[in-house]
This record gives C-alpha cells, sequence and structure tokens, in this order.
C-alpha cells in the first residue's frame, strides 16, 4: 500500500512481565502459547517465503544466474556486475536523475501541503473547509495508470485538451524539457491533500490559550502565524522533511515506468525503472539484481541516518 | 476597522484559492465523464465541458458490446479487490493480536524480523526470481500471496491492539476462553473502527493494483481493468484497441474508448469514497501519528 507519511511505530509496550516471577521454560511457554504461535503462523510464512527468502535471493547479484541453473549452481562471477554498472554511464545518469528529482521534490512538492494545510486552517466556515478536504484527498486513491491516463487526455499533442484550447500542437508528454515538470506536477496533484492531513492533526494539536494569550498581547492574523502556528507545527515539518530526504531512492516507480518513453529515459530514468528494463525486458538478472542490490543499500543507509536524526531530535522515527 | 476589511479581503481570497484547488482536483474526472456520454461530434466541437455535449450511450455500448475484454478485466478485478482485502485482513490481524503482547513466545525475535522489512527489501528482480521458483508465475498466488502482509499496517494493528484494556481479556481467561476464542468474540468486535479503515484501504490498494499483474501475469485473460487500461493508453500496444475495431457500425475514436475505460476503473473508487473519507483520518490516527 502507499504508505505515505504516517510515521507508523508502536509505543514500547508495557513490559508486564518484567519483575514478576522468574520465566518459566521456553516449551511451558510454547505450550501456553500455543493459539497465539498458531495465529501468527500465516503471517510469519509470509515475512520468511516472499520477504525473506528474496532477500537470499540477492546473491544473484554475485553471480551469472541462468534460471536454468538456479541459485544453487549459476556460476560466481564476484563483484564483476557492480563494476560493469560502477563503469556504465548509465550509473552517473541513474543518479543525477534521481538526485534532481529529489531535489525538486523537496522544494516543489514538499513545502505545498504546508501551505495548503495553514489555508485551511484558516478557513472559519465549518462546511467549506469539510467540502475542499473531500475534493483535495481525493486525487489520492486514484491509480496511477488513471492518473497517467488523465494527463495523457489533458496534454496529448494530438487532440489533448490543453493543446485544443490553445490551438497548438505543443509535444509535452515526449519531450526531454518537460519530463520532469510533469512527473513533479502529477505527484502535487496526486499528493498534496493528503499530505495536509498530518500538518492539520498537528495543528489541532496547539494549546487554543496561545492564541488567546496572543490576541491579548494584539497580535493579527500573520503574527499569530508566525509566533504561535509556525513553532506549533514545526516539529512536525522537521520530521517529515528528514525522513522524506531518507526515502528519496524510494520515488513512486509506477509512476515513472508509467510516463517514461524512449525520449524521455535520458532525464527520466530512476533505478527502479532501470532494474525493471534490463532485467524483466532486456533479461540481464543478475545485473539488474546488483543494480537493485547497490540502490537498497544505498536507501537503508539514508534511512537509517534520517532515522537517527529525527530519534536525536527527541522524536519517534519510523522503526 | 482596518484590520476587519483586510480581514475579509483574505478571507475571501484564501476561501477562493481553496476552491481553484478543490476544482483542479475534481474537473479532470468531470470533463473525461462528460466526454464518455457525448457524441464524437460534439467532442471534435468542443474543447472542454462537464455537462455530456450530444448525450449518447453509444461508446459504453461499444467498449462493452464489441468484445468482453473489459467485462473479463472487471470480473478479475473485482474477484481479486474482494480476495484480496480478505486476505489482508485476515493475515494482519491474526499476526498482529499476538504481537500486541510481548510476553508472547518469540516475540522479539518476530518484531525484529518485521521491523527490518521497513528499510531493506530483496528487491524487484529476487522478488521476481523467488516467485518464478515458486512456479508462482501466471497464478493470482503471486498478486496475493506476498503483498499479504506488511510491516507498516501490522504495526498500526499491533498499536491498536494494545489500546485494547487487558482487564476485558483477562476476564475471558478466567471464563475458560483460549487465546484465538478472545481475539474472535472480544478483540475483533471492539476493532471495528481500525477493520472498516483497513478494508477501504486494503480495497482501494487491491483495485488500483497494476505493476505486479505487469510483472508476474502474461496471461490476458487474467489482467485486472488497470492493465486493460494502460495497453489502452500505449497506443503501439493497443491489442484490445485492434480487438475492438472489428464488426461494429459505430467506431467510436480511440480518445473516446480510453475515456470510457477511465470512468470504469474510477467510479468504484468514487463510489466507495464517502465511506473512505469518514474513517480515514481516524484511522490514519490509529498509527499513533503524533499532533
Amino acid at each position: 500500500m502507499n504508505s505515505s507519511v504516517t510515521s507508523v511505530s508502536p509505543s514500547p509496550p508495557a513490559d508486564t512481565s518484567a519483575v514478576t516471577v522468574s520465566k518459566p521454560s521456553a516449551w511451558k511457554r510454547i505450550k501456553r502459547d500455543k493459539w497465539m504461535l498458531g495465529m501468527l503462523l500465516p503471517g510469519l510464512l509470509i515475512f520468511i517465503l516472499f520477504k525473506y527468502v528474496p532477500m537470499f535471493g540477492l546473491v544473484a547479484a554475485f553471480q551469472n544466474y541462468k534460471s536454468y541453473l538456479g541459485f544453487f549452481h549459476s556460476r560466481w562471477v564476484g563483484w564483476e556486475n557492480f563494476q560493469t554498472f560502477f563503469n556504465d554511464p548509465s550509473f552517473f545518469q541513474l543518479l543525477r536523475n534521481t538526485v534532481i528529482f529529489g531535489v525538486y521534490k523537496m522544494i516543489f512538492v514538499f513545502p505545498l501541503p504546508i501551505i495548503v494545510a495553514l489555508m485551511l486552517n484558516e478557513v472559519q466556515v465549518n462546511w467549506y473547509k469539510r467540502l475542499t478536504q473531500t475534493f483535495i484527498y481525493i486525487p489520492h486513491f486514484i491509480s496511477w495508470v488513471v492518473v497517467a491516463s488523465l494527463t495523457v487526455t489533458f496534454f496529448a499533442s494530438d487532440n489533448g485538451v490543453v493543446n485544443n484550447i490553445m490551438g497548438t500542437h505543443i509535444n509535452f508528454l515526449a519531450n526531454p524539457s518537460t519530463f520532469r515538470p510533469e512527473i513533479i506536477l502529477q505527484q502535487i496533484w496526486k499528493e498534496t491533500g493528503w499530505g495536509t492531513i498530518i500538518y492539520l492533526a498537528a495543528l489541532t494539536g496547539i494549546d487554543p490559550q496561545l492564541y488567546e494569550a496572543a490576541e491579548i498581547d494584539g497580535a493579527g492574523r500573520w503574527k499569530k502565524l508566525w509566533h504561535v502556528t509556525l513553532p506549533g507545527i514545526r516539529g512536525t515539518i522537521a520530521i517529515l522533511f528528514i525522513l522524506g530526504m531518507g526515502s528519496f531512492l524510494n520515488m513512486g516507480f509506477e509512476q515513472f515506468l508509467l510516463m517514461l518513453n524512449p525520449l524521455t529515459r535520458n532525464v527520466g530514468d530512476i533505478y527502479d525503472t532501470y532494474v525493471y528494463e534490463e532485467g524483466i525486458n532486456n533479461g540481464l538478472l543478475s545485473y539488474s539484481t546488483a543494480v537493485g542490490l547497490f540502490k537498497s543499500v544505498a536507501s537503508f543507509i539514508l534511512v537509517v541516518i534520517s532515522n537517527q536524526v529525527v530519534k536525536a531530535l527527541g522524536e519517534e522515527g519510523i522503526y | 476597522m482596518r484590520r476587519k476589511s483586510n480581514s475579509v479581503v483574505f478571507n475571501i481570497v484564501n476561501m477562493g484559492l481553496l476552491l481553484i484547488m478543490a476544482l483542479l482536483c475534481l474537473l479532470p474526472f468531470l470533463f473525461v465523464l462528460a466526454a464518455s456520454f457525448s457524441s464524437p461530434d460534439a467532442l471534435a466541437k468542443y474543447n472542454f465541458f462537464i455537462i455530456p455535449k450530444g448525450f449518447t450511450l453509444n461508446s459504453y455500448k461499444y467498449v462493452l458490446l464489441s468484445t468482453n475484454t473489459i467485462e473479463k478485466s472487471l470480473v478479475v478485478s473485482v474477484v481479486m479487490t474482494i480476495g484480496g482485502t480478505l486476505i489482508n485482513l485476515a493475515v494482519t490481524s491474526l499476526m498482529a493480536y499476538p504481537l500486541s503482547h510481548s510476553n508472547v513466545f518469540g516475540y522479539k525475535v518476530i518484531m525484529r524480523l518485521v521491523t527490518i522489512t521497513l528499510v531493506f527489501s530483496g528487491g524487484m528482480i529476487p522478488t521476481y526470481l523467488i516467485i518464478s521458483t515458486y512456479g508462482m508465475l501466471n497464478s493470482f498466488s503471486s498478486i496475493l500471496l506476498p503483498t499479504a502482509v506488511s510491516a507498516s499496517t501490522l504495526i498500526v494493528f499491533i498499536s491498536f491492539f494494545r489500546s485494547i484494556p487487558s482487564e476485558l481479556e483477562e476476564a475471558a481467561k478466567i471464563d475458560g476462553c483460549n487465546d484465538f476464542m478472545i481475539f474472535l468474540k472480544i478483540v475483533l468486535p471492539l476493532s471495528t473502527p481500525l477493520l472498516a479503515t483497513f478494508t477501504l484501504l486494503f480495497a482501494v490498494g487491491h483495485w488500483n493494483e497494476w505493476f505486479n499483474y505487469v510483472l508476474y501475469i502474461d496471461n490476458g485473460n487474467k489482467w485486472p481493468v488497470q492493465v486493460i487500461l494502460r495497453n489502452i493508453l500505449s497506443a503501439s500496444n493497443s491489442s484490445i484497441g485492434d480487438s475492438l475495431m472489428m464488426g461494429e457500425d459505430y467506431t467510436p475514436p480511440q480518445d473516446v474508448v480510453r475515456y470510457c475505460v477511465i470512468v470504469i476503473a474510477t467510479v468504484p473508487i468514487l463510489i466507495v469514497y464517502p465511506f473512505l473519507q469518514k474513517y480515514f483520518t481516524k484511522g490514519l490516527m490509529l498509527g499513533s501519528v503524533k499532533g
């Protein structure tokens, strides 16, 4: 599922069994918990079979994997696949594209939900606020395939709505210079409204007495915004920013795959789309596994660092 | 006095901007909806409208009657959405309940296993290779099983179950209930807000699923409506477009076929959306989103 910005992490369990009696033996505990363990089993199997066994499948990155030989009989090649990738010109191209999209995202996509949440917060007419929210959340639930179809409907060079209105035939979709703005605009359209939820929640957490006190001190709308509202959600903004930085290697892959075409590959290819193209379409299984492993390790390091930073700020991270 | 008029201007501008945003989110759908019910002549004449011009059902008749591609894909979408949602709910809640008790055997190891998958995964190709080693390619199990449970939703379920007062469970235990009965008879009925929220979120996720089908399913008879829509979209690969062209007196332009399928692929979401909206803010709060 699309896990957006919900920082989910259970509060540490209240350890009820802490000091009490000495622990019963393992066998006794298994017998005591037999129903519990039975309930755990299906989920645990899913985790092992579909999340951990594929991690073992990463050995293909160090092999010349052939499907008829399998993981156990394919030839070992050491770091060869990684060397090929690091010496390939596409390595830098992918890095450049990823960094550019990450920076664009932080500059153009990230601040919008904050601004819109603040705007919604200023609306005093309740039904108007709720109605607006209803509409701006809708795009979040629409599939990327439909978003891509709507984009084509509006921006196709031939018979697209925008070109029809302007009476032109501008090629927006298969054009290297409009590809990046197009991706960013899609993300803005789809996720801005949804992104406001977490800030609106943070805004409701601000003590109303602070506003009253500020009013007594003669603060107007903007003074209150600057001295009460923004400091009130500063923590949330910082955390989401850091977590966003940590996950910028994991950009919505479906979106890119749907919008990319041969003309825009240069400016739009990111690690995941490259892995799909080389691995599935070109059959370079070991090579693309190596690329994927490189990306997984890099993104793991980024996520861990950003999480540590968040924790250092005294907040709860994602794990 | 000056402050007052300032504030009126601010409110008008603010609400006006929000209105524009709301319309930008809505108008693309309204246009596609109106266009799908309009005659080709009207479409050639007008650039943008949100009320059908020259109302006709011919395009839908054509899309639905000339072949059964769309009907077949709709059956796949509906069955997979229902089945996938039930599997998600069952596996996730069954696994989350034991993990809401920190004294269960193996708790620490299993929680560690779960949280590691939040930050590290095998990735696309190894997962693909393993699924094909299991012989699951071209089978619906390749869509349903790998996504049956995920760490992030599991953690939301766990923290919800933890918030249920343990006195209730202890009382049931004294009455002789085993853990599974407690889960079924006490915990689940108390979890309706959680289950309602995630029923909707899981269902939307399955309805919108596209990439896993592209990756794992080659057999066109097993494609859901999202894959069909994507194939209509990419002109080079319009096998459905071709098969739709045969033996009909009325052939709407390719654009109109696309409008109809967009509507078909979106309407179920818009129907459940009001229910969704009622629950999702609550549901997000369940995930210990800090205010």
